[in-house]
């Protein structure tokens, strides 16, 4: 039976296709992305410009693309997973090398036409990669050592490359998300364990090479009354704006905090304070609830996946996205230093839109074709 | 199959731990979200507000000085006045040079203002220009669409409508010192004055009024975005002194061109008519602030402009010292009938003493003693009664003392004791020094104010005080004691003063008011001598004042009461270097008086109550 539906699965129809998209997702990520829009709104004073016919123009090509990525074929994302990791890393290498050339920090590549940021293509691209990995091994092999290595390595080198940028942030999220799908993959405790002791030992070392302004940040987050004037300052009038939102919140618009210019990028990263400035713990706690659908339909979809790959990819993809989440509201609320995370779907911004709306769209892509019945090794080692 | 089931069993586990471990995130957020916004949520309601809400002070406008009839002493004014916002001009530079072929602009001030503008947020505004004429301040207002980012401002700033015959008594307002910023917030404000001396300092309390209160709404760069609520302040009260302003602006000019000080004093209350210093100085210049050469000019100018010479400045009172003598001499026992002969000279141990007549008197009873005005007699008498009751006297009469009539820059002036020369000197008292005493002279010193003090309480008897601070309506009349001299003694004196003014030989005769036997003066002349006439020049000839250097002529004193039946007014006159107290310093006294009694028979209108139609709030200049 399940072969039989296997086999149909095997070749589907567009339309089939179509049928088989989890529209749920699709509709919470719109319901959120407008939550976003109406904080952008506010955020501009009352006005659609500057941000929000930006935002909504890059949303609709995104949930388009991501549409796209949804109907291709699972296992052409997982043939051209290699090659599209190596597109990234080499990119993110040009970066480094033409930042080094022109002096100072430098995220993005100039095609001319358009500004591409490799990182953010890489967040995707390492899931992908690390998915294709774990399932050519088998459950036996998982627990091996030495197919530790190829793993570490791919998540490394990308890590490294963007913390010389420097862009902690990205970092950060690029280690979680691989670290999760090696999780889900069923990589043995021990490992995880010696990572978390080696990580704490190398604190000093990570410490001593840290930029000045990263230092202050973490100064700042421990004790933002330090500098009120300086660095503290942003963490200082974000907390003031959530706080003295309260309960309901000032009202849609009424944000005093966003409003007079007290809150600092009160569009991108800071966009929750305005949020939970004017509509309260009540508007806050239904962004969460949003995210929390969102992350459970995630979860269901990588539960409900017949092949190692789409659940890696699905969980790991899924976990990136709790991570902007989660980093970025405990930062505006100072439980996390300051690192540049987006809200996902809200901050204005298009290649955090871009980001998570590709990674939607293979997550949808692994839903639709979750009773594909993909071999094992069909692409091979990566190297 | 068995192996892929395992697989997932794996897998479902993995996924349920990192799902479990992104609640328990989730809900720490959650915690977070709820000590923020519910916990902590008054305080940091609180933070929000104390961001959003400044409060701006308003201040009241100053209120004004009046004279006893209610004319303006010092008022405000509308000062006409250009600010520049930067934000609202393209080119800050392109609007001053439009701004320049409308009103002069030096490059000095050009430059200032550019650095004004460099230094503040484009939305403060500069000040441009200021003290515009009316006409400078239409043509702005009509060339206002070639003028970007100018604003046509009406501030309010300090009048003085009787310039310098007042600055001395009045004063000035000035922006305020480090030294005086105390309590009051308002103090600290740019462009604040306050003041500085005189009756706008004295009574700065009072002018100043309270600051209103405007709590205005701001965004993080300090930009004004709206008002949320205002309470006016407390204007400034008006403060009513007792003089009269059309009188001193006729002493001052009867004084022009001299240095000199008049008092004159109502001797039934106290009440101070008139306090006139010359040469003045014009207020205004304080206000705006003093440039280098102005202060300069002040200080080094000889006749001292910024001193206040009626109660500042100490000279020897000359003969007009001699009632005192004449009294401390009647209370220690000697008549009025006491005889001295004169004969123009008295030697008194190695030292001759002159009569300022060379060739005496002949012989002199008191009253005919003060009304010849003869050295003689009084250096006899001096010396009978001895310094130390001679002062004891004069101390009685509001000499050598602080009158307290309540301005800083009072002096107290000297009545010499035996014990005070020790004490200041380190030196023993000489009986010479007494005779010399005995006509106001030597360390004999007195202000103007207080020799006309010493003039209102011989005239009434009583120990009057100057007041400046006109009484308020309903105020209690201050009971004035009488002075402890007999009142023979006090006769004398004034019958001495009567014989001086109307008697033809009296040394004020010529300065008599005639043709008003109800206003008949009372007066002691005095020429205090500033140099020592040397041997030689007894011997030839004294040389007479107009030849002498302005710095070592004699000063010319007159004090007088009026009318002498019912004494009304005392009136000190002293010309500096001026020369004799009869020809000078009596006709100045006459003039005034005369004047006096031309204004006393004027309808008069009642002082007016301040205007009401002063906006709050408007910004000085």
């Amino acid at each position: 039976m399940s072969i039989a539906l296997g086999e149909r699965q095997q070749e589907m129809t567009l339309l089939q296709k179509l049928r088989n998209v989890n529209w749920l997702l699709v509709l919470l990520i719109c319901v959120t992305a407008s939550y976003g829009f109406a904080m952008l709104y506010s955020a501009a004073g009352g006005s659609v410009d500057p941000w929000v016919t930006r935002q909504s123009a890059r949303f609709g090509m995104g949930l388009a693309m991501m549409l796209f990525v949804a109907m291709v074929d699972l296992r052409f994302w997982m043939r051209i997973a290699y090659p599209f990791y190596g597109l990234a890393l080499c990119l993110l290498i040009a970066v480094d090398v033409i930042g080094t050339i022109g002096g100072g920090a430098q995220r993005w590549l100039s095609l001319g036409f358009v500004s591409l940021q490799p990182s953010e293509l890489m967040k995707v691209a390492l899931i992908l990669t690390l998915a294709r990995y774990y399932h050519g091994l088998t459950p036996e092999d998982v627990g091996r050592l030495r197919y530790l290595f190829q793993p570490f390595l791919l998540m490394l080198m990308p890590v490294g490359l963007v913390v010389i940028q420097p862009d902690l942030g990205t970092a950060i999220l690029l280690l979680m998300g691989g670290l999760t799908v090696m999780l889900l993959a069923g990589v043995r405790w021990w490992v995880f364990g010696t990572l978390a002791a080696g990580a704490l030992a190398a604190m000093p070392v990570f410490w001593a090479n840290l930029r000045d302004y990263q230092k202050d940040r973490v100064f700042t987050f421990l004790n933002p009354e330090r500098d009120p004037l300086g660095t503290g300052y942003h963490i200082m009038q974000s907390k003031i704006a959530l706080g003295s939102g309260g309960v309901w919140g000032k009202g849609f618009m009424q944000g005093t905090q966003s409003h007079l210019n007290f809150l600092p990028e009160k569009q991108t990263d800071f966009i929750f304070t305005t949020l939970a400035e004017e509509m309260g713990m009540v508007g806050g706690l239904l962004l969460i609830a949003l995210y929390i659908g969102i992350l459970i339909l995630g979860f269901a979809i990588a539960l409900r996946a017949r092949h190692t790959f789409g659940r890696l990819l699905a969980g790991g993809l899924i976990t990136v996205f709790f991570v902007y989440l989660f980093i970025n509201i405990a930062m505006v609320m100072g439980l996390l230093p300051v690192v540049g995370v987006p809200l996902p779907l809200i901050s204005y911004g298009g290649s955090a839109m871009v980001t998570i709306l590709l990674g939607f769209g293979f997550i949808l892509s692994v839903y639709v074709h979750r009773d594909l019945q993909i071999p094992k090794r069909p692409g091979g080692d990566p190297f | 199959m068995k192996r892929d089931a395992a697989h997932q069993r794996l897998f479902t586990r993995r996924a349920l731990f990192v799902g479990v471990s992104q609640v328990v995130l989730v809900s720490a957020l959650v915690a977070r979200m709820y000590d923020l916004q519910v916990v902590q949520s008054d305080q940091y309601k609180v933070l929000a507000d104390e961001n959003r809400i400044n409060l701006r002070l308003l201040p009241p406008p100053r209120g004004r000085i009046l004279d006893r009839n209610g004319v303006e002493i010092a008022t405000n004014k509308q000062n006409y006045r250009a600010v520049l916002i930067a934000e609202q001009t393209k080119s800050v530079e392109r609007t001053l040079e439009s701004l320049g072929k409308v009103i002069p602009i030096t490059s000095y001030e050009r430059s200032k203002i550019m650095r004004d503008v460099s230094r503040n947020r484009s939305f403060v505004p500069v000040t441009v220009a200021e003290n515009l004429s009316w006409d400078q301040f239409a043509a702005i207002n009509v060339n206002s669409p070639d003028l970007p980012g100018l604003q046509p401002e009406i501030g309010e700033t300090r009048h003085y409508p009787l310039g310098d015959a007042m600055s001395h008594v009045v004063g000035y307002v000035a922006a305020v010192a480090e030294a005086d910023i105390g309590e009051d917030p308002m103090l600290q404000l740019p462009g604040f004055r306050i003041g500085k001396s005189g009756i706008e300092r004295i009574q700065d309390k009072e002018l100043r009024g309270k600051a209103g209160v405007s709590r205005v709404e701001v965004n993080a760069f300090g930009r004004v975005i709206r008002e949320l609520t205002r309470r006016d302040g407390q204007p400034g009260e008006d403060v009513t002194i007792t003089l009269d302003a059309e009188l001193q602006k006729f002493a001052v000019a009867r004084l022009a061109g001299e240095s000199g000080a008049v008092v004159v004093m109502d001797v039934r209350n106290g009440d101070v008519l008139t306090l006139a210093s010359t040469p003045g100085f014009d207020p205004l210049p304080f206000n705006v602030g003093l440039n280098q050469r102005q202060w300069q000019e002040l200080t080094r100018d000889p006749r001292n402009p910024l001193v206040n010479k009626a109660l500042s400045g100490q000279f020897p009172p000359g003969s007009t010292f001699k009632m005192m003598v004449a009294i401390a001499a009647l209370e220690l026992g000697l008549t009025r009938d006491h005889s001295v002969f004169c004969n123009g000279a008295l030697d008194f141990g190695s030292h001759t003493f002159h009569c300022w007549k060379k060739h005496g008197h002949g012989n002199l009873t008191m009253a005919a003693a003060m009304e010849h005005s003869c050295d003689i007699y009084f250096y006899d008498v001096a010396r009978r009664v001895g310094i130390d009751k001679i002062s004891e006297i004069g101390n009685r009469f509001g000499l050598g003392k602080p009158t307290g009539i309540g301005l800083a820059a009072e002096k107290a002036g000297v009545m010499p004791t035996r014990d005070w020369k020790l004490a200041t000197m380190g030196e023993s008292w000489q009986q010479g020094e007494t005779l010399i005493a005995g006509i106001g002279q030597g360390f004999v010193l007195t202000t103007p104010l207080q020799l006309a003090v010493m003039a209102a309480r011989l005239a009434s008897g009583h120990a009057v005080k100057p007041r400046l601070m006109h009484p308020r309506k309903g105020e209690p009349v201050p009971e004035i004691p009488p002075i402890a001299v007999s009142p023979a003694a006090l006769a004398v004196a004034r019958e001495g003063m009567y014989r001086v003014s109307n008697s033809p030989s009296g040394t004020a005769y010529r300065a008599r008011i005639t043709g008003d036997p109800d206003f008949l003066i009372a007066g002691k002349t005095g020429t205090s001598q500033v140099r020592r006439i040397t041997r030689y020049e007894r011997e030839t000839r004294v040389l007479k004042n107009e030849e002498l250097p302005w710095v070592e002529r004699d000063h010319a004193v007159f004090v007088a009461f009026a009318p002498y039946n019912d004494p009304r007014y005392a009136i000190s006159v002293l010309v500096e270097h001026g020369g004799g107290g009869s020809a000078v310093a009596a006709p100045i006294a006459r003039d005034v008086l005369k004047e006096l009694r031309r204004l006393e028979k004027l309808p008069r209108q009642p002082a007016r109550p301040m205007a009401a139609d002063h906006p709050s709030g408007t910004t000085r200049g």
